[in-house]
């Protein structure tokens, strides 16, 4: 596949401006600037109900809000493909397409929800909707990033942390869900050496249950990083807002519990690739980390 | 008992399978479950689940209702996926466990208490109410869902992590007063509202 002309752009509620992954917002900026995406934003999009939204939601409403932003998307962005960086963004406008081509009744639920406001969408006339590492991976090609890159990541070892939602129950087509070997070629294509057979690369943080069951939340994320520091990673990488957050953000506390001396840096894509292609320091959002990545702040410095 | 709650046990008698069917999100795959119990052995938080989902399904065929609904177990779902990528049967059982944790919730049935639920209703009314995640007011709400003796100190054992978030910009002291949300907001209300009547009407009448 080709790059598109532009895509039309989900950030999601994270990817705000000073929202909790503010760094992957400013990151990705830079990203694709120097990969030549062009993003143009839904306007008014609202929070796709995330994983936890159908505990008060039920199912037409939480789907109904992934629909109301396929319907904008195509009022203003016509066909072109929703790119969305947020996992739980991306599955649930998938899910929400997914049910209204397949559950009638369902779909009959979310056009009389969108009726009341004026929009409305088809079976089979909804727009694509993709993760942005799709966009990296089928329409750009890790072979075409590789060969742009001027600031090789070299001496950086980093472990390839793709999680849950960005892997199951989608997928990069090609990809095997138990051993997705696309983020480890990725961080081969900024010149940095990914984590060999690392073992927690599709294990779960917790997602939205870190802020309910923080103790549960916890022991999941250690053994994640712990897994990370065996295989001799300076530093973890994502693709998923929630993980970046739960991994990176709460090593204080498994400290203090479990008494371990964690201190690695979680960093996402977004920022190994704006390194790679000589962004500064602060165009890759690396002043946006709780644990700076040192490594990655001398080549970007350099 | 609700009255909800009180008509479907009415309607449905002795056959929890069908009232599974009818009302649960995605309920109709249940009786699919071959009972292999790579689902539960696939979950990252296995040993939490007091019924592990395999158990669940055997338990909606035997017509264990209170049991199924008032357990905690299904909000002890990560949404990871896991259970559907790996069920030889292809059964989407994260969202069937939503959806029994939903169905539990709206009948009363759902642990008192339980604390992903409790988080649950306090996510879906911010983004209700605003269109988009507040996470400052929402952080701030699950400190306090527990009493206010109990969110002092919730709030003073994360105030290093908050700090953090201050001090790397991926949080700011003003979304408390406002912050990030859509236009549309009468919009967003009205279609909501709409959605919800359908559910409940739907959920009503299924199989008359």
């Amino acid at each position: 596949m080709a790059k598109k002309e532009f895509y039309s752009f989900y950030p999601g509620c994270s990817s705000q401006p000073k929202a909790s992954a503010d760094n992957f917002l400013r990151s990705s900026n830079a990203m694709c600037d120097a990969l030549d995406i062009k993003l143009k934003e839904i306007d008014d999009w609202n929070c796709c109900g995330a994983s936890i939204g159908y505990a008060g939601g039920g199912e037409v409403p939480r789907l109904s809000l992934s629909a109301r932003n396929i319907a904008l998307s195509q009022q203003q962005n016509g066909d072109a493909d929703i790119v969305a960086p947020c996992a739980a963004c991306w599955i649930a406008t998938r899910e929400a397409q997914e049910r209204v081509e397949h559950n009638p009744k369902v779909g009959e639920g979310i056009n009389a929800a969108l009726a009341e406001i004026g929009l409305k969408v088809e079976s089979g006339k909804m727009p694509q909707a993709r993760h942005m590492v799709e966009v990296l991976v089928e329409d750009i090609g890790l072979d075409t990033i590789a060969k742009g890159v001027t600031k090789p990541l070299e001496g950086v070892k980093i472990a390839g942390y793709v999680g849950c939602q960005t892997n199951r129950p989608f997928g990069i087509a090609g990809e095997s869900f138990e051993n997705p070997l696309y983020l480890d070629h990725m961080i081969e294509a900024c010149g940095a050496q990914a984590v060999d057979k690392y073992e927690k690369k599709v294990a779960c943080c917790s997602g939205a249950l870190m802020f309910s069951e923080p103790e549960k939340g916890h022991a999941l994320v250690k053994d994640i990083i712990e897994a990370a520091y065996d295989g001799g990673a300076d530093m973890i990488v994502t693709p998923c807002q929630l993980c970046q957050m739960n991994v990176e953000s709460y090593q204080s506390n498994i400290n203090k519990t479990y008494g371990t001396k964690f201190n690695i840096p979680v960093v996402y894509y977004s920022q190994l690739i704006a390194v790679a292609y000589g962004k500064s320091s602060q165009e890759a959002a690396l002043d946006g980390q709780i644990i700076r990545a040192g490594k990655l702040e001398d080549i970007a410095n350099k | 008992m609700s009255d909800m709650n009180q008509a479907m046990v009415q309607k449905y008698r002795s056959n929890f399978l069908k009232e599974v069917e009818a009302n649960v999100e995605e309920g109709t795959w249940v009786k699919m479950c071959m009972q292999c119990g790579v689902c539960s052995g696939s979950c990252p938080l296995g040993p939490h689940w007091e019924h592990p989902q395999q158990e669940l399904f055997m338990m909606i065929r035997a017509g264990k209702r209170e049991e199924v609904l008032s357990s905690s177990s299904m909000w002890m779902c990560t949404s990871c996926y896991n259970c559907i990528a790996r069920c030889p049967r292809g059964l989407p059982i994260t969202h069937i466990m939503h959806g029994l944790a939903s169905y539990a919730k709206r009948l009363g049935l759902a642990p008192k208490n339980q604390p992903t639920s409790k988080f649950g209703d306090i996510f879906w009314d911010s983004i209700a109410k605003n269109g988009r995640v507040n996470e400052l007011k929402i952080g701030v709400s699950l400190y306090f869902m527990n009493g206010f003796s109990q969110g002092i100190k919730n709030a003073l054992a994360s105030r290093e992590l908050g700090m953090a978030m201050m001090k790397t910009k991926r949080m700011s002291p003003t979304e408390y007063f406002g912050g990030h949300k859509c236009k549309d907001l009468s919009g967003i209300a009205k279609m909501l509202k709409k959605a919800k009547e359908f559910e409940a009407e739907h959920i009503t009448k299924f199989g008359e």
